[in-house]
């Protein structure tokens, strides 16, 4: 049993899918969920421990051994984005119950659960594998049940969100596609240990530069790098609450996954960053994007725009990261890949809670929502000071590591320039802290409760998250440190 | 009670963070909450007491938590100059609460819970950050003291209120990221460690270049500090209740920001590194014309409290430049400036206060003829006025003593005439106050007071509250001893390490 978690791991929520259309009742659907998902969670754990004490798993689908067959490859950085994608899963669902009753249709819950489970089966698949055309049929899975989801949201417009998501999500797949089509031309191979050694022979041709350019401008768009970021804070603003907090939390760092597996593990380090100016073009846009969506994201009247927009720029972060490409570049970017995660999907749930309350996340419905959803609004504010990078939060570690990083190879501006870019983010989130807590509540509108503990309790527990991982970060440092290092090592 | 010195340490600390479950469990009887708050106060103070009996008789007294990041840790130790800030910061804590109760209750304040609260918190990492054995642990206070004071700045909760704490916030926090937290992890990475270490960190042949650039973003960096231009904070947060003022503007805030100046300059550069950085000698004229500016400023204020918060400003300069001189002396007299200006600033907000309470009355011009009505408070204020400008019976004038002689060996003349003509704007801004207040003289327009002459104090425990400060200012006169030998000590450890 315990040999075959790689792909158990794939394997029960892609199966659940469908059983959730069995059980019909929602309620039902859930709660059945809510069990695949913390199953899978509870695998990615153990996968974690395995992977951290005797090193990498290989396990061959269906005895089929690779060349030949499909192959999963679980080393340390699989293992981490398995954990944080499932955990977070895990934690999410706790409240969609609640959530979806009003802002989904009665009679699609059930639909709901099963697009979502084969969102979250797609995204641990594309991690899981160590096959890159599975990678590209994974993705789809995961990509089209999102864009079903996004386009459940209770705004009209999530519908074409949804629709310029499908444009932009469908070309970004499509080039990655290509690219891996030139690769297997080129190669024979499909498998990602075996592509990574036939590459170098035939490093010096068109037709891998066009496959690695088609390749990467394919996975940027899918992570929604600046200037490809156009789909995302629409997606994410008019999709369900539920929905955004899952996929703000996960589905750009499945992409970013993909980047750094493809040029790190696949193309190798020489071949991205020497033969080819990934670094200046990977940290001018990183650059760009924290500023500009920053900037942008200070203009929303729209919370969720916000905050959606902040994404963008953390994504610049981690992209930052990733080009300096020392170790310490590396482990700042998988750092934060794990704590972006943990403050987003804790203010986007929170937002989800004034959703169900006030049934809109506009910047001025906020108005005295300080007093009358507290607990709430403080953990929107935890969350806040975690983007923000203060002390005793994830963020902080993040910046840290970022910045040493930029520092260690002699990047003087660019440690600067993070630094000033999270000056900007004070501005944006103490936006929401003066409407909350300086204004009287609206007069016309009803009196507002607390949220329900279906939301408190999920959020709080990403909150906590948010601090623990802050105070005590020998878990999140230790494997990130062990997956930077052994991508270094590994790549030629 | 028998406890071990490194747990009272840690209790310093922590007890203040505990009290606010106290002070939120009994939130609806004001009485217990208050009494919560006071007992919590009177236990830190006699830890940090027994703490410094143990200093005294030469005990080591570190703690280690646990690490946050490979390599750095939380730690604490008990070193004279902590000892120094948190021997003033507990004790005005508990006389702080004394007139918080008169003052809170007498000005009918909302949300009276959430400021005792936050006042806890704030006092608990101030204790952090005196007691903070590396940089990477200051930090870590100092930012929370940031965040914990800013419900407190905009207690009142109104569109002035906003205004004050998003300059106060915003100054604060990016200063100390953009520029603290990047002078931090250069030092890091640069001298490989973040200890305090007597004789600074950089080694023997440092990098001239990079020090003086890092120095520069330690005192841009270090945003509590007030040093203009990075001082628009201090009169912003100034909107703040009175007693918040008082302690966090005159006492822990502002002093946790010299303080952190002080430790680098001691402990992270050292003097004899200090003496020999190009950036030093820039950072000092800036540091002189903060003196001086913000005196010209204070001038011109009419409101009591804003000209008192630049009075602060151009004070945190004093202490700044000592630190920057790096002399035997400078050390010495900025050290115990951070106490003497405490004592004096803490009384003439109280009296700021009181007289509020009282007289409900917040600018100078109509406090003509004040001293009929409220004597005590009018005489506290001259008495502590005497304390800022530097003059006896007040301790004020030790501290400037030592900072004077500071310029001198350092041979600065031209800050020495600075410190000079800013003691005599001390006098024009400071003592028309009071003598005003006393004699009116005939001109004296509003006749509700001259016809008043009732005595009507503010209330008892914010009177006894100011009057304790004052006695305490003038005592630090007679006695300065154990201040003093605070004070020398910290540069002891520092001669020991260079064999001096």
């Amino acid at each position: 049993m315990l040999a075959h978690l790689p792909v158990l791991q794939v394997i029960v929520p892609l199966m659940a899918a469908p059983a959730c259309l069995i059980l019909g009742r929602s309620s039902l659907a859930w709660l059945f969920s809510l069990i695949v998902s913390a199953t899978a969670c509870l695998i990615s754990i153990t996968l974690l421990q395995q992977v951290m004490t005797s090193g990498t798993i290989i396990y061959a689908l269906g005895g089929w051994n690779a060349p030949w067959g499909i192959e999963y490859r679980i080393d340390e950085l699989n293992a981490y984005l398995l954990l944080i994608i499932s955990a977070i899963s895990t934690v999410i669902l706790l409240a969609s119950h609640t959530s979806i009753k009003k802002e989904i249709p009665k009679d699609r819950h059930t639909l709901f659960y099963v697009l979502y489970l084969l969102s979250l089966a797609g995204m641990l698949g594309i991690v899981a594998t160590g096959d890159a055309f599975n990678v590209f049929v994974f993705l789809e899975i995961s990509s089209l049940s999102a864009y079903s989801l996004i386009s459940m949201g209770k705004d009209r417009r999530s519908i074409w969100a949804s629709y310029q998501y499908l444009i932009m999500g469908t070309i970004g797949a499509t080039f990655i596609l290509i690219g891996i089509g030139l690769m297997y031309q080129m190669t024979g191979t499909l498998n990602m240990e075996d592509l990574a050694k036939r590459l170098p022979e035939v490093a010096q041709t068109r037709t891998v530069f066009a496959a690695f350019v088609f390749f990467i401008v394919g996975v940027c768009l899918k992570l929604a790098l600046f200037p490809l970021h156009l789909w995302l804070p629409n997606a994410y603003a008019y999709a369900p609450s539920i929905i955004t907090a899952f996929f703000a939390a996960t589905s750009t760092k499945v992409a970013v996954y993909l980047l750094i597996r493809f040029t790190f593990s696949i193309f190798g380090l020489s071949f991205s960053f020497t033969t080819l100016p990934l670094q200046t073009i990977f940290l001018t846009l990183g650059l760009l994007g924290i500023f500009a969506a920053s900037i942008a994201a200070i203009y929303q009247k729209n919370v969720k725009h916000l905050f959606a927009y902040s994404s963008v720029a953390q994504i610049g972060y981690m992209i930052v990261g990733y080009s300096i490409s020392t170790t310490t570049g590396l482990m700042a970017t998988l750092l934060h890949l794990f704590n972006h995660a943990l403050m987003k999907g804790a203010l986007f749930l929170a937002l989800g809670a004034v959703m169900y309350r006030i049934g809109s996340t506009q910047l001025r419905d906020f108005q005295g929502l300080g007093r009358q959803m507290p607990i709430t609004v403080a953990a929107i504010v935890a969350g806040g000071l975690s983007l923000i990078g203060v002390p005793l939060t994830v963020g902080f570690i993040s910046k840290w590591y970022l910045v040493l990083a930029a520092i260690e190879s002699g990047w003087w501006p660019v440690a600067v320039l993070i630094l000033l870019g999270s000056l900007l983010a004070i501005v944006y989130v103490w936006r929401i802290v003066e409407m909350a807590y300086f204004k009287e509540p609206l007069m016309n509108r009803e009196p507002v409760k607390e949220a329900p503990l279906a939301f408190l309790v999920p959020v709080w527990m990403l909150v906590s998250a948010n601090i623990y991982f802050g105070v005590d970060t020998r878990l999140s440092v230790q494997v990130a440190q062990a997956a930077s290092q052994s991508l270094f090592g590994v790549s030629p | 009670m028998n406890l071990s010195l490194e747990l009272m340490l840690q209790l310093c600390i922590i007890l203040p963070l505990i009290t606010t479950i106290g002070i939120v469990a009994t939130g609806r009887y004001p009485n217990i909450r208050e009494g919560v708050t006071i007992t919590a106060s009177l236990v830190v103070f006699y830890f940090v007491i027994s703490l410094y009996q143990g200093l005294q008789q030469g005990e080591a007294i570190s703690v280690q938590w646990w690490q946050l990041l490979p390599g750095l840790q939380l730690s604490f130790t008990i070193e004279a100059l902590g000892m120094i800030f948190a021997l003033i910061a507990s004790f005005l804590w508990f006389i702080t609460t004394l007139y918080a109760i008169g003052y809170m209750r007498g000005h009918h304040e909302k949300n009276q819970t959430r400021f005792y609260c936050c006042f806890a918190i704030a006092i608990g990492s101030v204790m952090g950050i005196a007691f903070a054995d590396n940089l990477f642990t200051l930090f870590i206070f100092y930012e929370v003291l940031t965040l914990s004071t800013y419900p407190l700045v905009t207690h009142a909760g109104t569109e002035e209120a906003k205004k004050g704490g998003r300059i106060y916030l915003g100054i604060l926090l990016s200063t100390s990221i953009a520029f603290f937290l990047l002078a931090i992890v250069s030092t890091w990475f640069v001298a490989g460690t973040l200890d305090f270490t007597a004789g600074g960190v950089f080694g023997a042949e440092p990098d001239i270049l990079i020090a003086s650039v890092i120095l520069v973003l330690f005192i841009f960096g270090i945003g509590k500090a007030a040093i203009m231009p990075f001082h628009r904070w201090l009169p912003a947060a100034m909107v703040a209740p009175t007693p918040v003022s008082a302690l966090l503007h005159a006492v822990a805030v502002v002093k946790a920001g010299v303080f952190t100046v002080l430790k680098v300059c001691v402990f992270i550069f050292g003097i004899d590194l200090l003496d020999k950085l190009p950036s030093t000698q820039f950072l000092l004229y800036l540091a002189g014309a903060s003196i001086l500016l913000a005196s010209l400023v204070a001038m011109r204020q009419d409101n009591l409290k804003a000209r008192l918060a630049y009075s602060t400003v151009s004070q945190l300069g004093y202490i700044t430049l000592g630190a920057l001189l790096a002399s035997t002396s400078g050390v010495i007299g900025s050290s115990m400036h951070i106490a003497t200006h405490a004592f004096g600033k803490i009384t003439l907000f109280f009296c700021a206060g009181a007289i509020l309470v009282a007289a409900h009355k917040s600018k100078i011009s109509e406090m003509r003829g004040l001293g009929r009505q409220m004597p005590i408070t009018m005489a506290a204020f001259f008495i502590a006025s005497l304390g800022i400008i530097g003059v006896p019976p007040t301790g004020g004038t030790w501290s400037k003593w030592y900072l004077l002689m500071g310029t001198m060996e350092a041979e600065q003349w031209i800050l020495m005439t600075v410190l000079m003509i800013s003691s005599l704007l001390n006098i024009a801004y400071l003592l028309p106050i009071p003598i005003r207040a006393f004699f009116p003289g005939d001109t004296a327009p509003s006749s509700d007071i001259t016809s008043n002459f009732t005595i009507k104090e503010a209330p008892l425990p914010s009177l006894i509250a100011l009057s304790v400060t004052c006695v305490a200012s003038v005592i630090l006169f007679v006695y300065p001893q154990p201040l003093y030998e605070l004070a020398t000590s910290i540069l002891e450890t520092t001669g020991v390490a260079h064999g001096q």
